[in-house]
């Protein structure tokens, strides 16, 4: 950094602190624009509205399956959007594995943005509650149906979702579900 | 009450910052001595701030939840130990501890610079009143500690239970010691930078300023590191994490500033290091409070997301940044006929060349934090960027930055020349054949680890020799130089030999390899006073038949509710045996992991002797004047 010295003292003035000023000025754009990031996309809140069309890989088969298909047979769905990494997933986890127990409803995963792997020992250590899982690596399924983050699930009945729990499950939420899907 | 006696405190010491502005931009102007006026007002501010955090801690102890601070942060049931240091254990309290280390160190600052000229004195304290009265106006305004909340709770809500632990409640306290003790650095330079007073007796004053802090911070890791080996149940000491880089950050830039100050103090040369090093190592501390405090990185130190918070520390970052860039521009002189006089074989310059690595190995540092928060932000793309991103970087530089350090010790001001080549290069075949052995047999990739370990191994070695052969000369820089080639020694082998089993198991069962069998003999379970404990009792045969028995444990909290993991660590001079386990949820299996984990002990005991070599310059200083 001596170098610095070797310039005359005018030229130190005019070159190199313009340029150190806008550097720190991009740096402190980035991260104020950082502060705001995670509000960049509002979605609107769907209800009673069909259900988004999409294609993705199966979790388990590697297959590529649509969401007709994975939407088609039973009364009543819970779309879960969870991911490994997530902490407030654990906390709903519980919930989602009593909810396992009701035959009237389908448990099917969304992983957001996660590692194969990771989800993997996520399950094998919890346990899994999910008839299916779908992956959804760069977050994109998960715009379409307007998430606002991870965890959130969406009660579908008919193609249509009637009820979208942002967060996790509690206990209300859990009752809730089980009266509406009787 | 103690809440409402905090609260006016603060609002004192706002009152006391503004007053010594007023009277040091007076005395400003006096040529006599220091106005005593505003030693007395630092000192009461000090006590003001002393009087405010006790007024927290009093809460705390007391469980008023009409504090919100409290009730967001304790409960009745929590232990004593931690209701007092649930007092940092937050955002709120951790920044009046922030403001408690501000106005103590700009005190002792007053107290033990008498000698030094009058107008830097001042214009120090100009400098750490602005930072101070930053820190206040963003307490009170976003903040505040004391906030109320009505109707009064009849209970908080909790601890996080993985801050429920001894090492992490000294964490905090010792790495803000570190942290804000760089804010004494910082305004120092800029003030002997606008007085023209960067030289050899500003150098030896600020020593002690750079060590003490450079001590604090180098605990302060240690804690946070141990924390993390038996906490989190990762097994490791070191994960790469944001976090972690943050305070690791100011550490490698302390260092370098250290080096720099050394050579300063010999020679007026490096003026502009020494500047830009103090600058940067208090600009990435701040940069550390305002990554992990604004929710832009997610950790264990989120403790809430505001963006309000997230703002005022930014703009407040820049501003100190703007500020320093001027002063360093229009201020800065360089006494240019000393500049010139580098010879290649000295002291200063292998300790230039050593500041380079140094600064190489900040940068990547750096970037691997920075750049996945850029990249989200200006594409959405979302990187992580792990270990092996570190690792590949930084290793292979590792190699010469051994060597210069070994070496570099030997060199004399100035100029020099290398004497005792001769044992200086049989040290380093000996060194060579010896790693050569032991990476033949670990069975290891052999070019690159060899020269590596026989770096480490040199450096070892050379400084061990010279404790035997130089005595008291240069003790302080060989004891650290020597506990960085163990720190290095112990982390490859700890690297290389470690071993890890991972499996379920249900009680009674029992698992058989060719080397060992675990045996999962029974679970106890215990009420404790805010959390239910699991035990379960492993017992642990290896190939001599030697029974060793673990106790890993699973707690359940009340307070929130959280279960955690916690390690049962068996220690020894040699190894250590770390073992987990977790609940497989909804049956009866367990799942274990079991690690063999060498030289464990030694990875913190070289950070004790890296930091014992800064607390001996500093005695052995005191001792001599």
């Amino acid at each position: 950094m001596d170098y610095l010295v070797y310039l005359k003292k005018d030229m130190r003035v005019k070159i190199l602190l313009p340029i150190f000023v806008i550097f720190f000025l991009v740096i402190f754009l980035i991260f104020y624009k950082g502060l705001n990031h995670t509000n960049i996309y509002t979605p609107k809140i769907i209800s009673n509205e069909n259900i988004p069309l999409f294609k993705t890989i199966e979790f388990q088969s590697d297959n590529e399956i649509t969401s007709k298909e994975v939407f088609s047979g039973n009364d009543y769905y819970l779309l879960n959007i969870w991911a490994s990494w997530c902490i407030p997933c654990r906390d709903e986890h519980n919930f989602l594995m009593k909810l396992k127990k009701n035959e009237k409803i389908e448990i099917i995963g969304l992983n957001y943005k996660d590692k194969e792997k990771n989800a993997k020992k996520f399950l094998n250590e919890l346990g899994d509650p999910y008839k299916k899982i779908l992956s959804d690596s760069d977050g994109t399924i998960s715009i379409e149906w307007g998430a606002y983050g991870v965890p959130e699930s969406f009660l579908i009945h008919k193609n249509k979702v009637i009820k979208k729990i942002i967060g996790p499950l509690n206990d209300s939420s859990f009752k809730e579900i089980e009266r509406l899907v009787k | 009450m103690a809440s409402l006696i905090g609260s006016y405190s603060l609002f004192f010491g706002l009152g006391c910052s503004l007053l010594v502005v007023f009277f040091s931009l007076k005395d400003l102007k006096n040529l006599n001595n220091l106005d005593n006026k505003i030693l007395s007002l630092t000192f009461l501010q000090f006590l003001l701030v002393v009087l405010s955090f006790f007024g927290l801690i009093i809460s705390f102890v007391n469980s008023d939840f009409s504090n919100l601070t409290v009730f967001n942060h304790s409960h009745t049931t929590k232990p004593l130990f931690y209701k007092i240091s649930g007092t940092w254990g937050n955002h709120e309290g951790s920044l009046l501890l922030w403001l408690l280390v501000l106005t103590l160190f700009i005190f002792l600052f007053l107290i033990r610079s008498k000698k030094e000229p009058k107008k830097y004195r001042i214009l120090t304290i100009l400098f750490q009143q602005i930072i101070i009265i930053g820190f206040f106006i963003f307490l009170i305004k976003t903040s505040n500690p004391f906030d109320y909340i009505y109707p009064v709770p009849k209970e908080g809500l909790g601890l996080n239970p993985i801050l429920q632990d001894p090492a992490l409640a000294f964490h905090p306290p010792i790495l803000y010691l570190g942290y804000v003790g760089t804010s004494i650095i910082f305004s120092s330079v800029l003030a002997a930078s606008v007085s023209n007073y960067i030289t050899k007796e500003w150098a030896k004053h600020i020593k002690q300023w750079v060590i003490i802090s450079w001590i604090f911070l180098s605990l302060g890791i240690l804690l946070g590191s141990i924390w993390a080996y038996y906490e989190l149940g990762w097994g490791g000491f070191w994960f790469w994490d944001p976090v972690e880089n943050i305070s690791l950050m100011p550490w490698l830039a302390l260092t370098t500033l250290l080096h720099c100050i050394l050579v300063l103090e010999k020679k007026s040369i490096l003026t502009s290091w020494v500047i830009i090093l103090s600058i940067a190592t208090f600009t990435l501390s701040m940069s550390g409070t305002f990554l992990v405090r604004s929710g832009i990185l997610n950790s264990v130190h989120t403790f809430a997301n505001d963006p309000e918070r997230g703002l005022f520390i930014l703009i407040f970052l820049f501003t100190l940044i703007f500020l320093s860039l001027f002063v360093f521009f229009f201020f800065h002189k360089t006494d240019k006929k000393n500049t010139t006089s580098f010879f290649l074989l000295s002291k200063e310059t292998s300790i230039l060349v050593n500041n380079w690595f140094m600064m190489y190995f900040l940068a990547v540092v750096l970037i691997g934090t920075i750049y996945p928060i850029f990249l989200d932000v200006i594409s959405s793309q979302k990187i992580s960027v792990g270990p092996p991103f570190y690792h590949k970087l930084i290793i292979p530089f590792l190699i010469p930055f051994l060597l210069m350090m070994a070496i570099g010790p030997k060199l004399n001001w100035i100029k020099s020349e290398l004497q005792n080549k001769f044992y200086l290069a049989s040290f380093f075949v000996i060194s060579l054949f010896l790693s050569f052995m032991i990476i033949r047999m670990l069975e290891i990739s052999i070019l690159i680890n060899t020269v590596l370990f026989a770096s480490a191994f040199y450096l070892f070695f050379i400084t061990l020799r010279d404790f035997f052969i130089k005595g008291f000369k240069n003790l302080a820089q060989n004891i650290a130089h020597f506990g960085f080639s163990l720190l290095i020694l112990s982390i490859l082998f700890n690297n290389f030999l470690s071993t890890e089993i991972i499996t379920n198991l249900k009680v009674g069962e029992t698992y058989q390899s060719n080397k060992l069998t675990i045996n999962f003999e029974k679970i106890e379970k215990k009420k404790m006073q805010n959390f239910e404990a699991i035990i379960g009792k492993f017992n642990i045969k290896n190939e001599s038949d030697y029974i060793e028995i673990l106790k890993p444990e699973l707690r359940i909290y009340n307070q929130p509710n959280i279960v955690t993991s916690e390690a049962d660590i068996k220690t020894n001079l040699f190894s250590d045996k770390f073992m987990t386990m977790n609940l497989v949820q909804n049956q009866e299996y367990f799942n274990i992991r079991y690690q063999k984990k060498p030289f464990m002990i030694w990875i913190w005991f070289s950070v004790l002797i890296i930091s014992f070599g800064g607390l001996f310059s500093l005695l052995k200083k005191r001792y001599e004047s």
